[in-house]
């Protein structure tokens, strides 16, 4: 199996297990951004064409020596919501904290009500 | 030998993502998931990306550990996990 | 333990289910349909020369409006939920001699390559998106430097707005002229700079939506640093 194809799988798997396993809402959004980092990596690696070159058609790059350009697109805006979102859960997660007092959601589960 | 440059990169970004689940001290585990950030970006650009290698660079290695090291300045820097860190990152 | 078990079990489970997915997929092997396309008609579509730029600003313009919307729904998001009465900077400590110093005698070279990137989205990588984020990190730095330091409000939340109404205002100059919304009108009407593709006055208006995106990225980029960085005061809840 491709080094990348492998590096992406195992990026989504390690931040699902963050996401399922921790109890620390903190660690929870780490694990969320690894995943989005391995979901850009498997969308860019999917797109790649070995043995050709960046799609920017300067002299001497002709269309049919370019890798393909629309994953490369997607990703790029991808990565600037994804930040943009973590920072909103982020201040969710400051709110919580600000209430509860701690950032664990099993003893938030249990403070709740 | 572009081949073993592929398997360093990803070899590089299992370790950090696995340190970065795993440390107890969330402020190392923002760090860990910047170094994913930063060798994505590497990977980005071996895979001939260079928009998203930059966009990578400028947003994953900078911006977003800013704003999770802002948040954990206003929370709680250490995780209190009872069972304990792994024998596997502990040292 | 049985948390920890079940999601090691269910992670395996998925983990083998990419796997195989993965494997009907050969790495390196070319597969484009549209993007065949894009990259044989670009120049004389578009007149860019980078062709991710021209399927972000120009073939998807109306899906980058969209991302564009949820950046500032997102920013608007931060800003209500860390909204009190009383904010201020916190920080107690100045920075170092050396941070100080950096900041003053790189912001503007910072900010310089931030536009740069932008204005040339069309010729080279980067565009909207990393210039608006590289200029984000310029008032970032001068956040982490000085305990007093904050933004302008007053030219800040007009200059973000102004950049989303310029992006929808040039769809809708297409809509009148061409028929339909973010209709490269600078490109295919009026056909200037059809003669010098490569250089830095061409790609129809690529330039003006990404100089517009970059501002927006980047000043709502800064206001969601402001707003993460600013804390409470003592009873100002």
């Amino acid at each position: 199996m491709n080094p990348y194809y492998f590096a992406s799988i195992a990026l989504i798997l390690i931040g699902l297990y963050a996401i399922l396993a921790k109890r620390n809402v903190l660690k929870m959004l780490v694990g969320l951004s690894i995943m989005e980092t391995g979901v850009n990596l498997l969308l860019i690696s999917v797109g790649y064409v070995s043995g050709r070159s960046a799609p920017i058609l300067s002299e001497g790059i002709t269309p049919d020596r370019a890798v393909d350009p629309i994953p490369q697109a997607l990703v790029l805006t991808a990565i600037v919501i994804g930040v943009a979102t973590t920072a909103m859960a982020l201040s969710v997660v400051i709110n919580l904290y600000e209430k509860y007092k701690t950032l664990n959601v099993e003893e938030i589960r249990r403070l709740r009500g | 030998m572009s081949d073993w440059v592929a398997i360093f990169i990803a070899a590089l970004m299992v370790v950090s993502a696995i340190f970065a689940v795993e440390w107890r001290d969330l402020l190392a585990a923002v760090v860990g998931m910047t170094a994913v950030s930063l060798f994505a970006s590497i990977a980005f650009f071996f895979l001939q990306a260079p928009d998203v290698a930059m966009v990578e660079a400028a947003i994953g290695a900078a911006l977003s550990a800013a704003v999770f090291i802002f948040a954990i300045n206003r929370t709680e820097r250490y995780e209190s996990e009872e069972e304990g860190t792994g024998w596997w990152v502990k040292w | 333990m049985v948390k920890r078990i079940f999601a090691i079990v269910f992670i395996l489970i998925i983990g083998f289910w990419m796997a195989k997915a993965l494997d009907q997929v050969p790495f390196g092997q070319d597969r484009m349909l549209v993007g065949k396309y894009y990259l044989e008609h670009v120049k004389e579509e578009t007149g860019a020369v980078n062709a991710v730029t021209a399927v972000v600003v120009n073939y998807r313009g109306f899906d980058t409006l969209g991302e564009v919307t949820v950046l500032f729904i997102a920013s608007t998001g931060v800003a209500a939920l860390l909204w009190r009465k009383k904010r201020k900077r916190t920080a107690k400590t100045e920075g170092s001699v050396v941070l100080t110093t950096g900041a003053r005698l790189l912001l503007p070279f910072i900010m310089l390559f931030g536009v740069y990137i932008f204005i040339h989205g069309h010729l080279t990588p980067g565009g909207g998106f990393p210039g608006g984020a590289t200029i984000a990190t310029a008032f970032l730095f001068l956040y982490l430097a000085f305990t007093v330091y904050e933004v302008d409000h007053k030219i800040f939340e007009p200059l973000e707005g102004l950049a989303g109404v310029g992006y929808v205002t040039v769809g809708l100059i297409g809509l009148a002229i061409g028929g339909y919304f973010l209709f490269d009108w600078i490109w295919q009407t009026w056909g200037i700079g059809k003669e010098n593709i490569g250089r830095l006055l061409s790609a129809g208006f690529i330039p003006i939506i990404y100089t517009l995106i970059g501002i927006k990225v980047g000043t709502e980029l800064t206001g969601i640093v402001d707003n993460m960085i600013k804390e409470p005061e003592e009873g100002g809840q």
